[in-house]
């Protein structure tokens, strides 16, 4: 048994999701699937967003997946990178500009 | 520069050696179904040919580059080429069999066998539709290869060459440093010499596989994206992109064991198992020669020492109707021809 929470080789059993609800979970997939075909945005252009979504909502299945992915389709390390760094720029920004926030209530309070 | 796996005394150097890897690690996991197991599914075992039209001639393991995928293990300290005498057996087994429409001629750096343009003139004389795999750098090695691409128009030959990515850094991590430079130098020579515009009759065709342990994306999209970055950056024009999914097999099977991805990268390719794919392997059309004059039904059955499976398996004694009853012999690297959109010296299969 193994005690971690996240374990890579549950990421090869995510298609089993629809084992105990299948219809919603064929609905994701076929959703899913859909999501990620050439449309306006490339195949291509879609994995390096994903890359970032993955790192931005912590996913440690995503990043493994959407990594290989991403490089797979031909995106270098440094455009990955960069992928990772517009995440946590938005991050780090959208914890930053709640500070006006804080801002609004400390002129509403202070002398 | 790394060296052959033979010279380093490596035991993935002996054939044998990969089989009892590749079959070792079947008992120990559930997931690796045997290949044999997925063809009768789909109901092509025994795998039989289809029509066979092509002759792959290997003339030589000796290459000026050490590339790290390689699955032949070719090197510059590989001696093993093809001699004139096997030559003039592959050329008469080539006018006796008209059907053998094509002749594939690798390697190795097949350029480096002394004997080299005698052979294509020679076939050329007997009408047949001429292949070359190039690795590009051979045309900058030496000066007596830098008038190959004038060599290759002369005789209508079309040029098939690797470039792993239109990057220097993923190409020169796979094939050696300065390889990128020196690969991209040369395709501008051949487009000088008028090889790769469209419409013209001077074919040139470049192969993309992928620089670690995964598989190949979509051919269709990889290539628009090669031709807008090679034209852009270079100026470079080509034909079309071959993908080409690496085999587990001798250097990519070592380079898979030392970093610990063999046992993902098999279930990689046995997840991706696609049975129009293989409906389409090019063992079913193909017969591949070593240097030394024996028979096989693939490039990679070669380096594994695996001939064909008939009585008269040398090229002294070929005989195409034996060859064309055969069954072909198959084992689980053979995962790397039919995943995804399959893989074959043209590319994908479907």
């Amino acid at each position: 048994m193994n005690n971690s929470y996240y374990n890579s080789e549950d990421l090869k059993k995510f298609s089993k999701i629809s084992d105990f609800q299948k219809v919603l979970g064929d609905k994701f997939f076929d959703y899913y699937n859909e999501v990620f075909k050439d449309s306006e945005l490339s195949a291509r252009e879609k994995s390096i967003i994903a890359l970032a979504v993955a790192h931005a909502i912590q996913c440690p299945y995503c990043i493994d997946a959407y990594s290989s992915d991403a490089y797979e389709k031909g995106w270098s390390e440094g455009q990955m990178m960069e992928a990772v760094h517009v995440a946590s720029a938005i991050r780090g920004g959208a914890s930053l500009v709640h500070g006006v926030q804080m801002m609004n209530k400390i002129k509403e309070i202070a002398m | 520069m790394i060296r052959s796996l033979k010279s380093q005394q490596n035991k993935l150097s002996i054939a044998s050696e990969q089989l009892e890897i590749l079959e070792h690690s079947l008992r120990n996991n559930n997931i690796l179904i045997p290949f044999q197991q997925k063809l009768d599914e789909c109901g092509l075992y025994p795998l039989k040919p289809s029509s066979i039209n092509t002759f792959q001639i290997n003339i030589g393991k000796m290459c000026n580059q050490v590339c790290k995928h390689c699955h032949v293990d070719a090197g510059p300290d590989r001696k093993e080429i093809m001699s004139k005498e096997i030559m003039i057996l592959c050329l008469k087994v080539l006018e006796q069999n008209p059907v053998l429409e094509t002749v594939d001629l690798t390697g190795g750096a097949p350029e480096m066998n002394p004997n080299f343009r005698w052979f294509v003139q020679e076939i050329k004389k007997l009408n047949r539709h001429i292949l070359v795999r190039c690795n590009l750098t051979i045309i900058l090695a030496n000066s007596k290869y830098a008038d190959l691409p004038i060599f290759y128009k002369e005789n209508k030959i079309e040029i098939v060459s690797s470039l792993p990515f239109y990057t220097k850094d993923r190409t020169d991590r796979q094939r050696g440093q300065g390889v990128f430079q020196d690969s991209i130098q040369a395709l501008q020579m051949l487009n000088e010499v008028g090889y790769g515009q469209t419409g013209a009759d001077l074919i040139l065709n470049l192969v993309y596989n992928p620089a670690g342990a995964f598989l190949p994306s979509s051919q269709k999209i990889l290539e628009k994206e090669y031709k807008q970055e090679l034209l852009e950056h270079y100026g470079i024009s080509f034909n079309s992109l071959f993908t080409i999914t690496n085999l587990p097999i001798s250097r990519f099977l070592d380079y898979l064991l030392q970093t610990g991805n063999y046992e993902n990268y098999l279930e990689k390719l046995i997840t991706a198992y696609n049975p129009t794919a293989a409906s389409n392997v090019m063992c079913r059309n193909t017969i591949s020669v070593g240097w030394d004059g024996y028979l096989y039904d693939c490039d990679f059955n070669q380096m594994l020492e695996l001939k064909v499976a008939i009585p008269q398996k040398h090229i002294s004694l070929f005989s195409l109707s034996q060859l064309t009853n055969r069954s072909i012999i198959i084992g689980q690297h053979c995962y790397g021809c039919t995943a995804g959109a399959g893989s074959s010296c043209g590319g994908t299969l479907i």
